[in-house]
């Protein structure tokens, strides 16, 4: 059933060839190449983005795993009586890392923690899966062989086929495994002095041994228990570590294992971050940024994030969606060439052919902003290559810039709305975001009823939300923010002002209340206390709402 | 129910208010059953009633089902019940002046109706030749449905042919069942106070039986009976069969041609993105087949390739791994499990860079490709950058095949390719059910080489191929052990030592009769390879012979 077709001459034809089946079969050849490779850098970039996000976030978690690996073995050596302790009852250290249900995004999380491992605390790290880990000696040979590869690694790459052919014959037991690491430390204790000093070094002298259980739901409960069981036994002589990786809840670890087993183990727990967390700064980072020209429209945004939500949790798919949406858009938009860094799109504006500038033309966004020009202009725009490109530039300049105001518009409203009853616009920035894109959003009921809510904040939230946004807006490089940090600035001064006044008034009123001593008059006082701080507070709100209506303008001024 | 005692308390009752009476009696049932919306429990009160009247069992722990919609129906027809009596009062009036009996058997009456509802249900067709019948035979039927059902097996295929050979054949089983089930009636229905109230009382029966089944017989949902048995010829030839499919114009042919064109503008985007790390699987319906071959042939040519036809009856996770490793990646040697060979491939390819292989399965669901380990293996395959694969899945639940884990080792994209093309090459390795099994051929040769045998070596097949057909309802059936068989050989006078035995078997063995296979307990099994209609077939046509 199966062939295998081969083509006479070889010819390796690696990368170009992606870039040539790139828009073939449509006629817009031009510019092909240079899409793709838009397409591809803009690519990496966010790979690399993503990646270093992700790494972010797991530091803190990798950082405390590493610490209690430090910890859990520091004693071996030493022989203190706390480890003596320990041993006697045969305890094995083992961390809990409470991952989530997103497994698939688990991969790099243990891909940087055995790296993280290996550059701080031991080489012999073994990354063990369920699906290689049918029965017991499965396990053991996948462990062996594992660690094994990485005394390679660790100590000299001199006989590698005596490794190889040992790893096959040796009978896998915890035995082996023993006298193979009393073996290797000693080996490294001797090499460590003549020639691997910087290597080594930075391990400890004798470095545990760490066995990672990826999935350990999907373990079988009966390899486990074996090899708890088992390992447990050689605590003595070997320190082992193990990691298991949780999927669900640390509860499960007491129903897969029965007591007698789970008391061999000293568990420590460690939570990582929990996915939607995860997603919402990633979505923080890549979409709500001026960094990268790419952006998803309303509806695509949606559904990545329904899938997300709904579906698998998973933000390695949402990553996975997000580059075909990208290649998606290149691949069938020849004016995706524009889709770059604002001064290459410049440049690039510049030497478009007379094709693109057609296909300019017939862009419905163009189109209507043609329509709204007067007459001379129109005919400008639809005759002259050489017009047509000058107000594209200006027009992708508004277009940077908009993209720029946007995001941060888009956070002080968030700030705003984000801590109101009900949330009419949502509690993650992403929902207010989706809101903005589908249509504009001052026109909305949800926004009318979160200005609603707004006009009812007390002062102390209204000034946090103030400062804030004060931030937000220095911290972003527009322009245009200059006047609006000014006019909140002194928004915040009035309100302090205010409430210095209202305390004197108060002061005032309490001392007229003694003076007065009069229920009628203090009635009365009081009423126009009531009144002169309503007044007040409209008089802010009123303030409060002009800023409103500012920041509403910008998002209205701004939007094509 | 209290109706019921009442009648009983006042036996002279005049017809008119009678059916005034079952009229109220019906609306009350009906009213309870709706009430209780449980039609078993229902059953139960009623059958209490006749209980207290001197019956013997009640229908509602015999008959535990529930058919709560009938509740309606009942109703419905208690209603008509009620006015049936009126009329058929006049004729009986003559035969029976007593009405007196009447009332007690009405309750009987209304009891023998929610009997005949149950074993309606039990029965669940065949109404025609109810209303037929005479009421004893009936009751007789109703009282012992096990024979009838029996028969109505037998002949069910044929039943719309010939109704007259039916009802006879039917008569004779209710009448031989008749005996066997007198026991079982007599503890079912109340014992009747004479023969001739019996009788009187069966012919009013008859009519409300016929109501009754009259009633339902409009809701009874009858299956086709036209079925490929009926068929003029309904078994082909391979050859006819394709001769006829071919002759068979093709529709809409130039709409298909259209849409394959359609499907055919993205090869260069599939192309693409596959070169960027996505694999691609086609769904829809129709053969992918051709369009995946028109895929391979115009953009694949220079490139290594590999196709796998998953619809391939033997094909294995193995022998792909094995066709990687030997034809692609020129390696010799063996290895110890599947496992070790993926990751032998996946470090060459990592090695290697530009070693790039593109892979082409065609029904990546098929029986043999399904499962958990071997679609495991082929995830990971597909994950490597440099193997690009696309797939093809036809059935409906494909997608349950891959889990989360699964799912993002292949890294799918979905493409929606609806050819309506039909599955030629894939269902070639199936039987068709309008093809005649390749049972002929067995048959003619096992017959020819049977006859070239002795009659002692005849004699101990024919006792092999029995004791096979005997068991040929038991899927676990290992075989008639060798033991067993010398004994029965023995019996038979067919050999006199088991050397002369294992003589005959390998005679046997060597033509191909006969299979042997050890059992887990060491003990040998023999087992004829040939399906069983074949060998009824060659059971029949030896007695002919003989």
């Amino acid at each position: 059933g199966c062939f295998v077709f081969k083509p006479s001459p070889k010819k390796r034809r690696v990368s170009q060839k992606t870039a040539i089946h790139f828009g073939e079969g449509k006629n817009d050849s031009e510019d092909r190449e240079l899409r793709f490779d838009t397409c591809q850098s803009l690519w990496n970039q966010i790979k690399l983005e993503t990646e270093q996000i992700q790494e972010d976030l797991n530091k803190q978690l990798l950082d405390n795993v590493v610490s209690f690996l430090r910890r859990s073995h520091s004693g071996f050596q030493e022989k203190t009586t706390e480890w003596t302790c320990r041993t006697k009852s045969r305890e094995i250290p083992t961390a809990a890392l409470v991952l989530g249900v997103n497994v698939t995004d688990h991969d790099l999380t243990f891909r940087n923690l055995s790296e993280a491992l290996q550059n701080n605390i031991t080489p012999y790290i073994a990354l063990l899966e369920a699906k290689d880990c049918p029965g017991i000696k499965n396990l053991m040979q996948k462990l062996m062989g594992q660690l094994m590869n990485c005394s390679v690694d660790a100590v000299s790459l001199e006989d590698e086929d005596y490794v190889q052919v040992s790893q096959n014959r040796i009978r896998c037991s915890m035995n082996s495994v023993v006298n193979w690491y009393e073996s290797v430390t000693k080996k490294t204790d001797s090499e460590t002095l003549s020639k691997k000093r910087t290597s080594s070094s930075r391990h400890q002298q004798s470095p545990p041994v760490v066995v990672i259980f990826k999935d350990m739901e999907s373990f079988t409960t009966k390899v486990l228990q074996d090899f708890i069981v088992i390992s447990s036994q050689h605590i003595r002589e070997l320190p082992l570590v193990l990691i298991f990786g949780i999927a669900t809840s640390p509860m499960i670890i007491h129903s897969l294992l029965p007591h007698s087993v789970s008391s061999l183990l000293c568990i420590e727990l460690f939570q990582s971050l929990s996915c939607k967390e995860h997603l919402s700064t990633i979505i923080d980072k890549l979409l709500l940024t001026s960094r990268f020209p790419f952006k998803l429209g309303e509806k695509v945004l949606q559904v990545l994030i329904n899938i997300f939500l709904y579906h698998d949790f998973s933000v390695w798919n949402f990553i996975k969606g997000f580059q075909l949406c990208i290649v998606e858009h290149f691949y069938s938009q020849p004016l995706s060439v524009l889709c770059c860094q604002l001064a290459d799109a410049k440049e690039r504006v510049n030497s478009l052919s007379h094709d693109q500038c057609e296909n300019i033309r017939r862009l419905p966004s163009f189109r209507r902003y043609v329509e709204r020009q007067e007459a001379e202009k129109q005919i400008g725009l639809l005759t002259a290559d050489s017009f047509l490109k000058e107000t594209t530039q200006k027009l992708l300049e508004d277009l940077h810039v908009y993209h720029e105001n946007y995001v941060s518009v888009l956070r002080c409203l968030h700030v705003f709305t984000c801590s109101l009853p009900k949330y009419p616009l949502g509690k993650q920035i992403r929902e207010l975001h989706c809101a903005c894109l589908e249509n504009q959003v001052w026109e909305t009921e949800d926004y009318e009823s979160s200005l609603q809510l707004a006009r009812m904040l007390n002062k102390s939230d209204l000034e946090t939300m103030l400062q804030q946004c004060v931030e937000i807006l220095v911290s972003s490089s527009g322009k245009e923010f200059d006047k609006a940090v000014g006019k909140l600035k002194e928004f915040l001064t009035q309100f302090q002002k205010l409430e210095a006044e209202a305390f004197q008034e108060q002061d005032v009123s309490v001392s007229s209340q003694k003076e007065l001593q009069k229920k009628t008059d203090l009635y009365h006082l009081q009423k126009t206390l009531l009144e002169l701080k309503d007044s007040r507070r409209s008089k802010k709100l009123t303030k409060f709402e002009m800023l409103r209506f500012e920041v509403v303008d910008y998002i209205d001024s701004l939007v094509r | 129910g209290i109706k019921l005692r009442k009648d009983k308390a006042q036996p002279t009752v005049s017809v008119k208010r009678f059916v005034k009476k079952l009229e109220n009696i019906s609306d009350n049932e009906a009213q309870e059953i709706l009430e209780e919306k449980d039609y078993v429990a229902a059953l139960g009160t009623c059958a209490q009633d006749p209980v207290e009247n001197g019956s013997s069992v009640s229908g509602g722990e015999v008959y535990s089902f529930k058919s709560p919609k009938h509740s309606s129906r009942l109703a419905e027809l208690a209603s008509e019940l009620a006015q049936t009596p009126g009329q058929n009062v006049a004729p009986d009036h003559s035969k029976c002046p007593d009405k007196t009996t009447k009332t007690p058997q009405s309750s009987r009456k209304y009891m023998f109706l929610l009997l005949m509802h149950v074993f309606s249900l039990l029965l669940q067709n065949k109404k025609k030749e109810f209303v037929s019948t005479t009421p004893y035979r009936l009751r007789k039927r109703l009282a012992a449905p096990d024979p009838y059902l029996e028969s109505e097996s037998e002949y069910s295929a044929s039943c719309s042919e010939e109704e007259d050979e039916e009802d006879h054949k039917e008569d004779n089983t209710v009448l031989s069942g008749q005996k066997t089930s007198a026991k079982t009636k007599a503890a079912s229905t109340p014992p009747p106070s004479s023969t001739l109230t019996k009788k009187n009382k069966e012919n009013k029966m008859s009519n409300l039986v016929e109501e009754y089944f009259e009633a339902h017989s409009s809701s009874k949902v009858l299956t086709s009976d036209r079925t490929l048995q009926k068929l003029q010829r309904r078994r082909l030839s391979q050859q006819t069969l394709h001769d006829l499919l071919k002759k068979a114009p093709l529709a809409y042919a130039a709409e298909i041609k259209e849409l394959n064109q359609l499907h055919e503008s993205l090869f260069s985007k599939w192309m693409l993105q596959l070169h960027l790390g996505f694999n691609i699987v086609l769904y829809g319906l129709g053969s992918k087949r051709d369009l995946l071959e028109k895929f391979r042939t115009s953009l694949l040519q220079d490139s290594v390739h590999l196709v796998v036809n998953g619809y391939f009856p033997s094909i294995t996770v193995r022998s792909i791994l094995n066709s990687i490793t030997e034809e692609v990646l020129d390696h010799k040697g063996t290895f110890r499990s599947p496992l070790d060979q993926l990751d032998f491939i996946i470090e060459r390819f990592k090695e290697d860079s530009s070693l790039e292989l593109f892979v082409l399965i065609h029904n990546l669901d098929s029986q043999m490709l399904r499962g958990e380990r071997s679609q495991q293996i082929l995830a990971q395959l597909s994950s490597l950058p440099t193997i690009y694969l696309i797939a093809s899945v036809d059935h409906i639940n494909a997608p349950l095949m891959w889990d989360q884990a699964k799912l993002s080792l292949y890294n799918w994209l979905w493409y929606e390719t609806t050819t309506f093309s039909p599955y030629v090459e894939e269902t070639s390795y199936e039987n068709s059910l309008l093809v005649q099994q390749s049972g002929s051929l067995a048959l003619s040769s096992l017959t020819h080489v049977l006859r070239s045998l002795t009659l002692n070596a005849r004699g101990i097949f024919r006792l092999l191929a029995q004791y096979q057909l005997e068991n040929k309802d038991n899927p676990s059936y290992p075989g008639l052990s060798f033991q067993d068989f010398y004994q029965q050989c023995r019996e038979a006078f067919l050999v006199n030592s088991d050397l002369t035995l294992r003589a005959q078997l390998t005679e046997f063995r060597d033509h191909k009769l006969i299979r042997t296979k050890r059992g887990a307990d060491g003990v040998e099994y023999l087992l004829i390879p040939v399906d069983d209609s074949t060998l009824t077939d060659f059971l029949e046509k030896e007695d002919e012979d003989v």
